[in-house]
């Protein structure tokens, strides 16, 4: 696996109901690091995230994922080099059973069934899934289920990971869990995320969004740590820095 | 908690994911006889009772080789029964012919019609329940599939089962809810329900388009390629020539009335 580089430039979206999502974003970010998107509701996360995927394609401005320039003929290319986990786990397990639902990455990608098999097996064990391969999704716990969806971007061998509110509905062993697979992966991460803690122990650079815009780009504990901008933006400042910055 | 708010279709997964001889046969050898069992069994009269009897066998060894508890498959019976009371309900009223005698009783053709209809409901109802609990849907599905079944229904079909229990589900949320602020009273009336459904409906919409991204993001290109790897083995063709065989011979003599023969006839 090799980690990919990101670069967004320009990149402006409107929806068709004409809400401006995205106003003019750039940034870069390097092959393996681990970068927070931070905003409010609405401040086009979202948006952006899908445009990372390739599934949403750039009218205005443009998105690079390594070498290769996402556009509508690139799009599926550029699908292959992400591996994106939703935030409703139930929108991305569809599948009979959590075996099928990981297989069905590397099906698509036209491995045969035997290296799907294996990739099946190696991505559900990195998470510590793998005795739930023939369960079908839906008796799944919340936790299982962000499991099983993490296994299931893995599997496709991708270059970069995406993750829109990786730790929403898990409870707070789940979500120990999941930080802890998240610092250890060497893909770059992206990860759209109101959970600011979170982003403190897996990120090491901070985008905060607003309206579309990027307000501020740095180094996460500077920029969470930042007062005044957190609460500019509808966020605020994580208590597990405040604990650690005694005089703050 | 959600097979609570739904009945227990999810079991029938757990069924399937047992191991016997039944659930050994390939998908296609048993959707082929299943679907040549519901054909034979509708295509009798619609008095016949007697000789759709030896029919039960088909269903009755289906369930008990794959060991499928044979009390639940009644209760999803009971489940689906109303349709098929209220369609022959009315029969023994409009159909008073005298058609058969049992000792001093004169039984009409609208009451023999009535018990061949859910004679009937029973058995293909079962042996589709049978099919379904010993193959799991997903194979069902993907041997249909290679059964010439066309690529959007059966998407369609694996797509309606999965998410038959996530809609399900938003709807009972929904409904409580709805409980929760009716301050005791009936809340469902008619206004709201409506209301309800169509913000249901809205919302199954969303999750769709959620769940067609999902899937782009996964290399979704219109197919979906499955693990399976079963094979057509010289027992799939064994059964299925079996079952045929056996509704031929079924269909073509009233075995009841045969071994009813044979049993009087020995007595005499």
């Amino acid at each position: 696996m090799n980690a990919a580089a990101v670069e967004v430039r320009e990149l402006w979206h409107a929806y068709p109901d004409g809400t401006e999502a995205l106003r003019g974003v750039s940034f870069r970010i390097a092959p393996g690091e681990a970068v927070a998107l931070v905003g409010g509701n609405g401040a086009g996360k979202s948006t952006l995230l899908l445009h990372l995927a390739g599934l949403l394609i750039p009218r205005r401005g443009e998105v690079r994922l390594g070498d290769l320039r996402v556009t509508r003929e690139t799009a599926a290319a550029a699908r292959r080099a992400i591996g994106m986990v939703f935030q409703d786990p139930d929108d991305q397990l569809f599948m009979p059973t959590v075996a099928e639902d990981v297989a069905f990455g590397p099906l698509n990608a036209g491995l045969e069934p035997d290296e799907a098999e294996a990739r099946v097996v190696a991505a559900l064990e990195r998470v510590g899934a793998a005795h739930l391969r023939d369960r079908p999704p839906y008796r799944l716990s919340a936790g299982e289920k962000r499991a099983v969806a993490l296994a299931a971007a893995l599997a496709m061998s991708p270059e970069i990971l995406l993750l829109d509110e990786p730790s929403s509905g898990l409870d707070p062993r789940g979500r120990r869990r999941l930080i802890e697979l998240l610092r250890e992966f060497p893909h770059t991460r992206i990860v759209a995320t109101h959970d600011l803690e979170l982003v403190v122990e897996v990120c090491s650079r901070a985008i905060v969004l607003d309206a579309g815009r990027v307000v501020a780009d740095a180094p996460a504990e500077e920029a969470l740590n930042d007062e005044p901008l957190m609460l500019a933006h509808a966020l605020e400042r994580p208590h597990i820095l405040r604990h650690s910055h005694p005089h703050g | 908690m959600e097979s609570a708010t739904w009945p227990d279709i999810g079991r029938m997964d757990d069924w399937a994911r047992g191991d016997s001889p039944a659930h050994r046969l390939d998908a296609r050898a048993k959707a082929v006889a299943t679907l040549a069992f519901i054909v034979v069994v509708m295509s009798f009269p619609r008095r016949e009772v007697s000789a759709l009897v030896p029919f039960l066998l088909y269903p009755v060894v289906l369930t008990s080789v794959s060991r499928i508890p044979i009390g639940e498959i009644f209760r999803k019976m009971l489940v689906a029964s109303p349709f098929a009371v209220f369609v022959g309900m009315f029969n023994p009223l409009l159909d008073r012919q005298p058609a058969a005698v049992v000792g001093t009783i004169v039984i009409s053709g609208g009451w023999l019609s009535f018990a061949s209809i859910l004679l009937r409901f029973v058995l293909t109802v079962w042996a589709a329940l049978a099919l379904v609990g010993c193959t799991g849907i997903y194979r069902l599905v993907a041997g249909l599939e290679r059964l010439g079944l066309p690529r959007v229904f059966a998407v369609q079909l694996l797509f309606l089962y999965r998410y038959l229990f996530v809609i399900a589900n938003e709807g009972a949320r929904m409904k409580r809810g709805v409980d929760a602020r009716a301050g005791g009273k009936k809340a469902l009336t008619l206004r709201v329900y409506g209301s309800l459904i169509g913000h249901l409906l809205l919302r199954s919409m969303d999750r769709a388009e959620r769940v067609h991204r999902a899937m782009l993001a996964r290399g979704y290109e219109g197919r979906v390629a499955t693990l399976d790897r079963s094979r057509f083995r010289a027992d799939d063709g064994f059964f299925v020539f079996g079952c045929l065989t056996a509704f031929g011979v079924a269909r073509a003599w009233n075995l009841s009335a045969a071994i009813g023969r044979l049993v009087l006839g020995a007595a005499a």
